[in-house]
């Protein structure tokens, strides 16, 4: 069994788990929520097996080096981290149907990196071996996670608030009330860990070339993306910003955290320009 | 709480001006305005490469002039950017100002003042009435609370009895934590860009340098109070040939006399006086090799920079020797043949690899010979004050937020009346300024436990 097989799996299984939390969102069967449920704990487990299995191998290949150097497997981790960020999720507000609107993500970036990255391990070119780049990019990619349920979420709310008094399909969501306290909380959890994703990345670049920012697009792009989100806490907790306007902003920031993390790489040129690989 | 309250509190002057430079919407104006402006800078390629891009993209000469005149090719420093920066940080002083009396005073307030009116209308409320004494009903609530982790304080007016106990006053200030250390990372970054340096140096092996080039536009010398001296340079390579890790050793002279040795590699840099050294680059220099020959009996050393074709001597050793001829070896790498001349006998020639260690045997003495490709080292040069203040301020800002984001300021009241009937109005209050539901919980647990104790047997009626 190689990592590689194990995580193609993952992204099949991932495929399915998303369908049977979508079921449980349109025909409302209790048991459908459970082996949605049941199905992403374990594949969760195979994943976490596959991540731990693929950072042996890179030992045995002589290079040796935490599984989060390049496109594929920063993906990789961010359909975990997803996956274990919805799980928390899950247990404080014990709704299930939340998956309908956190496991996608899980799905689209494993596939993904299946189809679009190679999945071969890499040797880590000097200035990529340092401590800094793996706290580097463990912490932005929890908050990249966040942001992905986040928005998620604010998907939820405005297609509740839509069809908002119609009964059926969607009056199994939670209630618009709690929906926007849980973005809001979803985006402070995930500003808090991108604020550490930058910081550790200045530190990085700091020990690597001598200067904590300069201004390349990847780091400019960290940087709106922390605007974006900054401006949304503030408009809520100074101006009474919510509802609509906040799950738009969850919306419109995830959108900055793609093009930050994915679009970058193509659109412009950098010093981050390892991860294009 | 909030602004308005806030405004007729801090007592100052206000005219409009600080209105302005006070308010929340600026900041949002300021956040929208950096995030759009930086999304320019990342489209229009920066510094050396603009001219590239304008040529590639065939603009007009009068398009050209008018991103000169807004400083587009290197925007993140021009007046308007910086402009909108120093906005941001006078928004977020002002402000800071502003606010602060008020914050100060939630976090100093005698909450035992407080009216009983205030107290009895706080969110989080229960009542019950008790036939039990004031000094019963007191000790009681203190031991209950005391007993859910409270630290309870006593007090008296107006005829009631109150207890009161808090959580966290202090974590009101994490916000004043994380706003100052946005600011404080900018001081970091004028200091470091007013007294400090960015520079390069490229340092061919063997030799020696007592000045670096500034990697600003003007690419100034910039001069060494100390020589530095890269010794070796040497480079690993993966199987595929991508470069591993690259090292210099790299020596400090002070007025000709060695005062620091230290081998650097990428991410680990050479700190002196103040200055950094990162290893950041390097560049092969065509034609000449470097060589490391060792007389194991005598236990001497010598490094030698060197062409082909000419003999070069040891005398310490009293040994000979040169490249006399050089053939490739597999695809990246050549072979060496060396002619070799000591006391022992006669000269001998024989093949090295590149990089390889090759041990010569002489009548009773061994040599060991080491050649390679000669390097200069790129070293990036880094003189930044400054960067402790960053440093500093991103600790703060992290635990700021956590402190901002993650914990509250948690207040509890219990107010003890007489009642016209002889019996004891108890007013159980809570507040909390975050994480509402998390509190509403805690204290609904209080309240059940509470009614539920039958020492002084609380009713509803
Ligand atoms: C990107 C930079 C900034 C960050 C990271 C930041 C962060 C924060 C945080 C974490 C809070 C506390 C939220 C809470 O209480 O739950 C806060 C509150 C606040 N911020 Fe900022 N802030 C920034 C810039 C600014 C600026 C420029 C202003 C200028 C007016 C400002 C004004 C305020 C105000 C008025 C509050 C509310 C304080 C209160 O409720 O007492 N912030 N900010």
């Amino acid at each position: 069994m190689t990592s590689s097989m194990l995580l193609g799996i993952t992204t099949i299984a991932y495929l399915v788990a998303s369908g049977l939390y979508i079921a449980l969102l349109v025909f409302r069967v209790k048991k459908l929520g459970t082996l949605a449920t049941g199905l992403t704990a374990v594949t969760f487990l195979v994943q976490t097996a596959a991540i731990i299995l693929r950072w042996m191998e890179s030992y045995r290949m002589g290079y040796g080096h935490p599984p989060l150097s390049n496109m594929y497997e920063s993906l990789v981790f961010f359909s975990w981290a997803t996956v274990i960020f919805y799980f928390g999720l899950e247990l404080k507000f014990k709704n299930r149907i939340l998956g309908a609107f956190a496991i996608p993500f899980a799905f689209v970036s494993m596939a993904l990196a299946s189809m679009f990255h190679p999945d071969a391990i890499q040797p880590l070119v000097p200035a990529l071996q340092s401590n800094w780049l793996f706290a580097h990019v463990m912490t932005c990619f929890v908050g990249y996670a966040a942001f992905a349920v986040a928005s998620g979420l604010g998907v939820m709310y405005l297609v509740k608030l839509k069809f908002q008094g119609k009964e059926g399909l969607l009056a199994s969501l939670p209630e618009l009330r709690v929906i926007d306290d849980i973005i809001h909380k979803t985006i402070v959890f995930g500003f808090l860990w991108l604020s550490a994703g930058i910081i550790t990345g200045a530190i990085w670049a700091n020990s690597a070339w001598g200067t904590y920012w300069s201004w390349d697009p990847k780091e400019t792009w960290s940087l709106i993306t922390w605007f974006v989100y900054a401006a949304a806490l503030h408009a809520r907790f100074t101006r009474g910003w919510g509802g609509k306007r906040i799950a738009w902003l969850a919306i419109i920031g995830f959108v900055a955290v793609v093009f930050t993390y994915y679009g970058v790489n193509f659109l412009l040129s950098g010093l981050h320009s390892y991860g294009s690989g | 709480m909030k602004s308005g309250n806030g405004k007729i509190m801090s007592g100052k002057n206000k005219n409009d001006l600080w209105a302005f430079f006070s308010s929340v919407k600026l900041a949002l104006f300021t956040f929208f305005a950096l995030a759009l402006a930086s999304i320019i800078g990342t489209i229009i390629p920066q510094g050396g490469e603009f001219l590239h891009f304008v040529e590639s993209r065939h603009l007009s000469s009068g398009t050209i002039k008018v991103m000169q005149a807004l400083s587009l090719p290197d925007m993140y420093h021009s007046w308007w950017f910086v402009g909108f920066l120093s906005l941001f940080a006078i928004n977020l002083i002002v402000c800071t100002i502003d606010r602060f009396p008020n914050l100060l005073r939630l976090v100093r307030m005698d909450n035992i003042a407080l009216g009983v009116d205030r107290i009895v209308k706080m969110p989080q409320r229960r009542q019950w009435f008790t036939a039990a004494g004031v000094e019963d009903a007191e000790s009681f609530f203190a031991a209950k609370l005391a007993g859910f982790g409270w630290k309870v304080r006593h007090g008296a007016h107006d005829g009631h009895t109150l207890l009161f106990a808090q959580k966290g006053p202090w974590t009101r200030l994490g916000v004043i934590g994380v706003h100052t250390s946005i600011l404080l990372i900018f001081v970091g970054a004028i200091i470091g860009s007013s007294l400090g340096f960015k520079a390069s140096l490229m340092l061919p092996e063997g030799t020696t340098a007592a000045q670096v080039y500034s990697s600003g536009n003007d690419n100034a010398t910039i001069p060494l109070k100390f020589q530095l001296r890269c010794d070796w340079f040497e480079l690993d390579r993966y199987d595929n040939g991508t470069p591993k890790d690259y090292r210099s050793e790299l020596t400090v002279l002070e007025d000709g006399h060695e005062v620091l040795k230290k081998a650097i590699e990428v991410n680990d840099p050479l700190v002196y006086r103040g200055i950094t050294f990162y290893q950041s680059s390097y560049q092969p220099i065509k034609g000449s090799y470097a060589v490391e020959i060792s007389d194991k009996a005598r236990n001497l050393s010598h490094r030698f920079f060197i062409r082909p074709g000419k003999e070069i001597k040891w005398p310490e050793a009293g040994v000979g020797f040169g490249i006399v001829e050089q053939r490739p070896l597999y695809p990246n790498s050549i072979r060496h043949k060396i002619w070799f001349n000591d006391p022992a006998g006669d000269p001998v020639e024989f093949w090295v690899a590149n990089g390889s260690r090759v041990p010569v045997v002489r009548g009773g003495n061994k040599y060991e010979i080491v050649i390679k490709q000669m390097y200069a080292t790129g070293l990036q040069v880094a003189h930044d004050p400054g960067v402790w203040f960053v440093y500093a301020g991103c600790i703060i800002m992290l635990l700021g937020l956590y402190v901002a984001f993650f914990m509250s300021h948690r207040r509890v009241w219990v107010v003890l009346t007489p009642t016209d009937d002889g019996r004891l109005k108890v007013n159980f209050n809570g507040s909390t300024n975050k994480n509402r539901v998390g509190f509403d919980n805690h204290f609904n647990h209080m309240a059940e436990e509470l009614g539920a104790d039958e020492s002084i047997n609380l009713t509803r009626e």
